[in-house]
């Protein structure tokens, strides 16, 4: 199972412009490497990251095999309004991992 | 000096500005990066400046590459590795919430170039490039 | 001293000017922006070397700031991973990592004193010494494997409580066979490539083997996350990679050569502190 970490602030005050980190544990295993015996190992990647801001995407990222291991990103957005920030990575096989942060508008 | 971890990307940067040169003189892209250009731009001309990308100047490691780019303005920007087996990176894609930059780490087969291509709100498209040298070390590599 | 190493000898030397192009001893490390770790110490007593340093000082700018946000450092989603294993119960005993233990801050300090002797098992013992002698006779779980990802994630977050704080292995008393091995390890020239530890380490550290910046081999900052095989990699782990790179047999992972050499080479830092879980090439 996937390990995902994000870094939001708490709080922010009305259109601030915030700081976002997320990273997943993942291989990314890119289709082009070899086992010990010698047979390519199938490609298995993150393929799809996105950030929602109470329903409303903020940023997606497409993924293709040359993201390292443990895909990281950062980026930032301006906060409208107290809001649930929720993150969403998309795996080759289909398996979703999310994580969910609330961000206080003061 | 004294390192903090707001400099220290700042410095790469820094050390890339000084052996810069235009993208379009020294940047002469594989067919499979200029492709994967059109297939992002539909064919539209690609200009420069409005686009910043940081990278280190050597790569310690070319598993683990941080690079940095800064589009303000961008809707989308697709990062491209020309020397890589497939260039395609990763395509980012912005709201009007969003500002129009992000930080990631990339895989580098070897010392090359890394494009980043941005459309803008406009519809117009930017690009640079810069050269990653990458070490094979002797042992930490 | 073969032809080999003649060769690689010269290199070396040639490509002493370069050094210049990276990070220098005058950086310093801030660890999210509050926690200042000194990254050279005086040299222990009986030390060769004038003062020793990190290996976080030899690695360039952009390697070395991954070490210095616990949320840039990848090791921490391991160390995360570890915090959840902490309080799983697993084995025979229906008993986790906290059930003896609560909190795992108890175990501040630890990692600057091993490896160290084990009274009850007239054993030097490592840290993964312990944590599988607690999952075998107290859980009646299975080990795990000396350089796993369980393992290097546990170490990881065990050593994590001792950061900042100064390696202080013990060097005398019944641990003294064991330093004896190890330091004849650590000079002895091994290998195809007839090399020594002290080949880089001691006599070769701040200049460049190809297109690697040699450091001082210090193990402060293990369990460390290498950026080549993106992963955790253990003290051991690290010693098996040098010696394939010298083309010799490795010992094994957990063997008693590599816990002597561990115990010297830990004990050439005596005084550095503790970065771990750290960032390297």
């Amino acid at each position: 199972m996937a390990k995902a970490r994000v870094k939001v602030p708490k709080s922010a005050t009305a259109g601030e412009v915030v700081t976002i980190k997320a990273l997943i544990d993942h291989k990314m295993d890119s289709g082009q490497a070899k086992d010990k015996a010698g047979n390519l190992i199938p490609r298995k990647i993150i393929n799809a990251f996105s950030a929602t801001f109470d329903g409303v995407e903020v940023m997606n990222v497409i993924l293709e095999p040359a993201v390292s291991t443990n895909p990281y990103f950062k980026f930032s957005f301006k906060v409208p309004a107290t809001g649930d920030l929720v993150f969403k990575w998309v795996d080759d096989d289909g398996t979703v991992t999310e994580a969910k942060k609330t961000i206080t508008v003061k | 000096m004294k390192l903090t971890r707001r400099n220290a990307l700042a410095l790469g940067g820094a050390a890339i500005a000084i052996t810069l040169v235009p993208v379009n003189a020294a940047f002469a892209a594989t067919d499979a990066t200029l492709a994967d250009i059109a297939a992002f731009t539909g064919g539209a001309e690609v200009g420069e400046g409005g686009i910043e990308l940081t990278t280190p100047e050597i790569a310690e490691n070319g598993n683990t590459v941080p690079i940095e780019f800064s589009a303000p303005g961008a809707r989308r920007v697709i990062i491209l590795a020309d020397g890589n087996p497939n260039p395609g990176v990763a395509t980012f894609n912005f709201s009007e919430m969003a500002v129009s930059e992000g930080t990631t780490r990339i895989r580098l087969a070897g010392t090359q170039d890394v494009v980043a291509v941005a459309e803008m709100a406009d519809g117009t498209y930017t690009q640079v490039a810069n050269s990653v040298k990458v070490t094979i070390g002797g042992c930490g590599g | 001293m073969n032809t080999l190493n003649k060769t690689l000898t010269c290199t070396v030397a040639a490509l002493t000017f370069a050094t210049a192009l990276y990070a220098s001893e005058t950086d310093v490390l801030v660890i999210n922006e509050e926690i200042t770790i000194p990254t050279s110490a005086p040299a222990p007593e009986g030390s060769p070397l004038d003062k020793v340093i990190s290996g976080w000082s030899f690695r360039k700018h952009e390697t070395q700031a991954l070490q210095m946000d616990d949320f840039d450092n990848p090791s921490f989603i391991f160390v995360d991973k570890a915090s959840d294993q902490w309080t799983k119960v697993e084995g025979t005993e229906g008993k986790s990592c906290a059930s003896c233990h609560e909190d795992v801050e108890a175990f501040k300090g630890l990692r600057t004193v091993l490896p160290r002797w084990n009274e009850a098992k007239s054993e030097l013992y490592s840290m993964e010494n312990y944590i599988n002698d607690c999952r075998t006779e107290r859980m009646g779980a299975e080990p795990w494997k000396w350089s796993k990802g369980k393992m290097t994630a546990m170490t990881a977050l065990i050593s994590l409580q001792s950061r900042g704080l100064p390696m202080s292995v013990k060097t005398d008393g019944p641990v003294e066979p064991a330093m004896k091995l190890g330091k004849e390890l650590y000079y002895t020239r091994v290998g195809q490539l007839d090399m020594a530890c002290s080949n880089c380490h001691e006599d070769n550290y701040g200049v460049m083997i190809r297109a690697d910046h040699l450091s001082q081999g210090q193990i402060n900052g293990f369990p460390t996350y290498r950026l080549k095989n993106s992963k955790l990699n253990s003290t051991h782990a690290r010693f098996k990679g040098c010696m394939k790179n010298i083309r010799a047999k490795p010992f094994g992972q957990g063997s008693a050569e590599f816990k002597a050499l561990e115990l010297y080479v830990a004990s050439r830092g005596n005084g550095l502190s503790v970065e771990s879980p750290a960032v390297r090439n």
